[in-house]
């Protein structure tokens, strides 16, 4: 009884302001897109950040018979011994953490791997052209990269030294850009949205203005006056986060999906990632929308 | 309890904001229970207010009012709706909503306060037959003549056997024949033991029904008499 009720006076209520009501669900399901893909971001560069972390901060490349830098050429590919005092010169510099060795072997398989999406560039790199190299771990990266880096160099039989860290602040930088103009934006259009819902209840409200006042006066509880409005926001929210999880999954497949395609690593968000940015933007709408009813309510609907 | 008077006011001032006179001024009367009460005077006496006043819509600036054994001043918002479910109300202008038949204004009243399907379907049609309108059950508002939308209104009013029925005006807006079907009604709620409280400027009215009279005038009583008349006391 009470629930048919109530419904049936949130159906009268959603129909009489069509407009607005369509108007609220448009933007509340944008703006929870928008605050979900800012929020997949987030995920997707700490991914990034988690992945990186665990990996070598420092690569210093050895001379090999390809390698063109002056000092290579005058002195040809590293020796056993050269190769012996650099590894002692790293492991003993307090900023490292571990030293390893790959073979250019090694390197070379690695490198086949992490390109192997892209088969042309593969195949002209013979396994020579790739050189031997020391991987560096270090202890405190972003600020020990630099000095180690430059503790190494010039050492007789070092190629190259790849600091890892400052190629990838320029990516966070990039990544974590895009995700701030997201937030932001989200959040201008959360206030709209905020604003709307206060708006369309108020409508409401005074479309059903006789409803209420006959309502209170044969003594129908506050809660039973409210509560059809209440359901309205709140449906009216789910609406919008209905078509809002739709754009999320679409923004993951299509676009943070294929953007992956240009990277040589796999950090590629998971289903729960989605689903739970998902779960989150609901929670954030439903109470957005329900919230803001009550309040809205609270005002127009004294006793 | 409930064996003193339904309705006590007790030197009850009510000002309104921004006005320096005040809407009822230093008001002290009594309505017992089952009783037929007039409110007589010109506009602005205050009669309105009184009413207001009753279904605490407006509190008193000083004074204290007990309805249905209640101390309005100690009574919390919470408890308001369950004060006004005591007591119905009847309008001049009827406030029936357009929307709903015969049947489904009267039965609003009920679902609102959360009354179980089965208890509605029984006695809704039961208050349809007491103030005449039997066979109108599926008739919309505007299908209706002002005495039959006011006999709508009575009913939903009465639906819910308050202790307690405010009538402000109800019969305003219809003409004398009319009204006289309109007061057999109130007379048949009245007899059932509900307290009548009718605020009227029908001098035709009163001085046919012969019950109690209170003369507002300027926000203070001038009158109370029991089986008096609109005029001026004899």
């Amino acid at each position: 009884m009470r629930a048919q009720f109530v419904f049936h006076e949130v159906w009268i209520g959603l129909r009489r302001n069509l407009t607005m009501t369509i108007a609220l669900i448009v933007v509340v399901a944008i703006s929870l897109s928008l605050l979900g893909t800012g929020l997949l971001f987030v995920k997707q560069v700490n991914n990034t950040r988690t992945y990186w972390q665990g990996k070598v901060q420092l690569s210093v490349y050895l001379c090999s018979k390809t390698s063109v830098s002056p000092q290579c050429t005058k002195n040809g590919p590293v020796t056993t011994t050269e190769q012996a005092t650099i590894a002692q010169e790293l492991k003993s510099n307090p900023a490292v953490d571990k030293v390893y060795f790959q073979s250019q072997e090694q390197n070379f398989a690695q490198f086949r791997q992490e390109f192997s999406q892209n088969q042309s560039f593969v195949n002209s790199v013979n396994s020579g052209d790739i050189p031997s190299s020391f991987e560096v771990k270090l202890k405190n990266t972003e600020a020990d990269a630099t000095t180690v880096g430059e503790a190494i160099n010039g050492v007789p039989g070092v190629y190259q030294i790849v600091d890892d860290s400052s190629v990838l602040t320029k990516f966070y930088k990039l990544l974590d850009g895009a995700r701030n103009a997201v937030v932001i934006i989200a959040i201008i259009l959360i206030v709209a949205a905020i604003l709307l819902v206060a708006n369309t209840i108020r409508l409401s409200a005074f479309n059903r203005r006789r409803e209420t006042s006959i309502m209170r006066l044969v003594g129908a509880s506050n809660f039973y006056v409210q509560l059809p409005f209440l359901v309205e926001g709140i449906i009216a929210g789910l609406f919008g986060w209905l078509v809002a999880a739709g754009l999320l999954i679409g923004v993951k497949s299509l676009f943070l999906d294929t953007l992956q395609q240009y990277f040589p690593f796999n950090v590629q968000l998971s289903g729960t990632d989605l689903f739970e940015v998902i779960a989150l933007a609901m929670i954030i709408g439903v109470l957005l929308c329900g919230a803001t009813s009550f309040l809205t309510l609270r005002r127009y609907l004294r006793v | 309890m409930c064996d003193g008077p339904v309705i006590h006011f007790e030197n009850v001032t009510k000002t309104y904001q921004n006005q320096s006179r005040p809407a009822l001024e230093n008001v002290t009367l009594d309505v017992e229970k089952g009783e037929f009460v007039f409110l007589v005077g010109p506009s602005g006496s205050g009669k309105s207010t009184f009413l207001r006043l009753v279904l605490k819509e407006e509190r008193p600036t000083d004074g204290r009012i007990h309805v249905a054994g209640k101390d309005l001043a100690r009574l919390t918002n919470w408890k308001i709706p369950h004060l006004r479910r005591r007591i119905g109300c009847v309008f001049q202008d009827f406030r029936l909503l357009p929307s709903k038949n015969v049947y489904q204004n009267i039965a609003f009243a009920l679902e609102v306060i959360g009354k179980p399907r089965r208890f509605i379907r029984k006695v809704v049609p039961e208050v349809i037959d007491l103030v005449g309108l039997e066979g109108k059950r599926d008739r919309m508002p505007d299908e209706l003549s002002g005495g039959e939308q006011q006999r709508v209104a009575m009913a939903r009013a009465f639906v819910n056997r308050p202790m307690i029925l405010l009538a402000d005006e109800p019969t305003g807006n219809i003409d004398p024949a009319t009204s006289i079907g309109i007061m057999k009604v109130l007379d048949r709620i009245n007899r059932t033991g509900t307290t009548v409280v009718m605020a009227t400027h029908d001098a035709a009215i009163v001085d046919s029904m012969r019950k109690r009279v209170i003369e507002l005038e300027y926000g203070k009583v001038v009158r109370d008499q029991t089986r008096g008349v609109y005029g001026q006391a004899y």
